[in-house]
């Protein structure tokens, strides 16, 4: 364990460099470049303020700003989530000739996955600051609880990625069950809903680890409230937890990678 | 005690052919909780496994330069992913002290859509570089690669000779204290391939540790203090170069040949025997030598040639000539007929190992019969140290200076 780290410290410059290379590359030869990385989580938005507004018509209550900021504030994170597993996933198969011929520690790709598609957030999370600016949207000093439930967000994504991109090496069918679960995955985790809006079935939903932790997001900032202390450490169990079983896993079969691949 | 930086300790590694499937999901799973865990080892050999590396051992001190060399599908580049960490061993140890850099592909880390100075940068991190020493270098890094005009173009429009170029100028610039080089100088131009040799040459005398892995045997002749012979996965000869190329050599002509049986005409034996007459392979600049042909027919044929051709490591022609041009005219065979014909040569090479090519041909249609190549091998020293691809018989002296002034003035007029 304490080899691992080392070994990560070691090769942090790589996994800095990796970083940079994968944001640089996500935006090269396009015209809106960077903006990309606003444009978009906003569309994402923009579609959860749709089904929004759909769902307020059909049941016939009114919006309200609340809900709209709550979307706002979980799409973001989400939109972090499935970008970065998507991205995970293939980050071993995808730098074949780097496994192949050159050592280094594998666990590198799947984090720089991570490192990368967490600037895309910063940069969004930012767009979204200004928007709270601009509209005058009020936030406590609750808010705060945001850094550490995205550090949760962070680890689990971490511990997601690094299993996914591992089990992709050995089988390609991975990529595929990864791309549907995904798409689907919305439907799911309380994105563009709340768990509550589903009464005796929010507990079900919150049984998805991201979907605590969205939760969590949203009472935070939007209702100024503390996260529930039990589900706060039901999601830390599954990422602390996760994170350290995949990158066992991973490390354990690193050594196959390059007669696998 | 001896300085030994690295030990490869009766390493055996084992691959598989062909595509690797699971027959069903009921096998899969235990398999592969198997392998993660590694509950045992399998030590010995399953169904459509291999063994790559078969039980070799051999260790490095500090400053050592060791070529290995052998033919494709030796286990010649298995060997250096098993030292870089790439792979695993099945059995036995490996131990290295000091860092370690594998040029196993130059421009491996290159991503086609990144310019040259970012894939620097990129390659230098993958190597293990730091950002500081990355920009300490930068500069030496363009100036040894000569793509300075092209340093902010995707390296995706770059032709493959500066791609190559790149991946070596940024991997010839880390500080190894072991460098491993797979056949990486095979690229880039005349002059690129001198100045790679050169600076391999420099890591030498600096005293880093080189394991050197080439087809090119000159290379590894002036490159390396000891080599290393590979077939099949196992050590079949180890000591000075010169040895074990000509080992190598002597193998690469005996397997280089199928069946002759079915050819009208074909050519039985090729040897080369020293002046005494004894059949030899090395031999020193100047040194007279014959090459012996024997030639077998079963048809007739009244119009043969027999052409002998020198080829030298880099593959190119030193010496060319054939008994027609000889003056000797065109010869005829009748079938069950067997001539033997001796050709008489003074070796006024350069130092290096050179290749026989001697075919036998209808000189007046140029219909070929049997080519053998290489024929035979031989290597050849030069007292005075004369390298390149001809030897001009060198003399030197210092003229005096007054006299070379003279000269001078004289071819003025």
């Amino acid at each position: 364990m304490k080899e691992m780290i080392q070994e990560i410290i070691q090769y942090r410059h790589l996994l800095y460099m990796l970083s940079w290379r994968d944001i640089k590359i996500r935006y090269k030869q396009t015209v809106m470049g960077f903006l990309w990385a606003i444009f978009m989580p906003a569309l994402i938005v923009l579609a959860g303020l749709v089904v929004r507004k759909a769902m307020s018509v059909l049941s016939g209550k009114p919006v309200e700003m609340s809900e709209l900021v709550s979307v706002m504030v979980k799409a973001l994170p989400w939109a972090f989530f499935i970008g970065t597993i998507r991205f995970a996933t293939n980050s071993l198969v995808g730098n074949t000739s780097l496994v192949t011929k050159i050592y280094f520690p594998r666990e590198v790709f799947p984090l720089s996955a991570v490192l990368a598609n967490l600037f895309d957030f910063a940069i969004s999370f930012l767009a979204l600051v200004i928007v709270f600016v601009v509209f005058r949207v009020e936030v406590t000093l609750h808010a705060l609880w945001f850094l550490p439930l995205t550090l949760l967000l962070v680890i689990m994504t971490a511990g997601f990625g690094m299993i996914l991109s591992c089990a992709n090496l050995f089988f390609r069918d991975v990529k595929y069950i990864v791309e549907v679960v995904v798409t689907f995955a919305i439907f799911f985790t309380p994105v563009f809903y709340e768990a509550k809006a589903f009464g005796k079935w929010e507990t079900v939903l919150m049984l998805n680890p991201v979907g605590t932790i969205l939760e969590s997001m949203s009472l935070a900032i939007v209702h100024h409230r503390s996260p529930d202390p039990f589900w706060l450490s039901y999601a830390s169990l599954w990422a602390f937890g996760g994170f350290l079983l995949s990158w066992y896993v991973f490390h354990r079969s690193e050594h196959l990678f390059a007669e696998n691949i | 005690m001896s300085d030994i930086v690295l030990r490869f300790d009766q390493i055996w590694k084992k691959f598989r052919r062909g595509e690797q499937m699971h027959d069903s999901l009921r096998d899969l799973i235990p398999s592969i909780a198997k392998k993660l865990f590694r509950l045992r080892r399998h030590e010995e050999l399953r169904d459509k496994e291999f063994w790559a590396i078969k039980d070799v051992t051999f260790q490095l001190e500090r400053g050592e330069a060791l070529g290995i060399i052998g033919a494709n599908g030796a286990g010649k580049s298995t060997a250096l992913k098993l030292l870089s960490g790439i792979l695993r061993p099945d059995r036995g140890t490996i131990s290295v002290s000091g860092r370690l850099s594998a040029l196993i592909e130059v421009g491996a880390g290159f991503h086609p859509d990144l310019t040259g100075r970012e894939n620097i940068y990129l390659n230098g991190a993958i190597l293990g570089m730091k950002r500081k020493e990355m920009d300490r270098k930068l500069d030496e890094i363009v100036a040894f690669s000569e793509l300075s005009e092209f340093l902010d173009t995707p390296v995706k429009r770059y032709s493959s000779g500066m791609y190559a170029r790149l991946g070596f100028s940024v991997a010839a610039h880390v500080d190894p204290d072991i460098l491993l080089v797979d056949e990486v100088l095979s690229v880039g131009d005349w002059a690129f391939q001198r100045k790679c040799l050169e600076k391999m040459e420099a890591f030498v005398k600096k005293g880093v540790t080189i394991i050197f892995i080439s087809h090119n045997l000159q290379a590894v002749a002036n490159l390396c203090s000891r080599a290393l012979l590979l077939r099949k996965g196992s050590v079949v000869e180890s000591g000075p170069p010169g040895q074990v190329i000509r080992r190598y050599l002597s193998e690469a002509v005996s397997s280089a040949r199928g069946d002759v049986r079915d050819r009208t005409i074909w050519i039985e034996s090729v040897s080369i025997v020293d002046e005494a007459g004894k059949e030899a392979d090395f031999f020193t600049a100047g040194d007279k030598a014959s090459v012996i042909i024997d030639v077998r027919s079963n048809v007739r044929e009244d119009a043969l040639a027999v052409t002998l051709d020198f080829v030298n490591g880099d593959n190119l022609s030193v010496f060319n000539t054939s008994s027609e041009r000889l003056g000797h005219g065109v010869f005829a065979v009748t079938p069950g007929a067997s001539k033997i014909f001796r050709y008489g040569i003074s070796l006024h090479l350069v130092e290096g190992s050179f290749f026989l090519r001697v075919e036998v041909k209808n000189y007046r249609v140029e219909r070929s019969y049997d080519l053998l190549f290489p024929a035979a091998s031989i290597f050849v020293r030069s007292e005075k140290g004369i390298k390149g691809t001809a030897n001009l018989y060198p003399v030197f002296r210092e003229e005096d200076a007054q006299r070379a002034t003279d000269t001078l003035e004289i071819r003025q007029t």
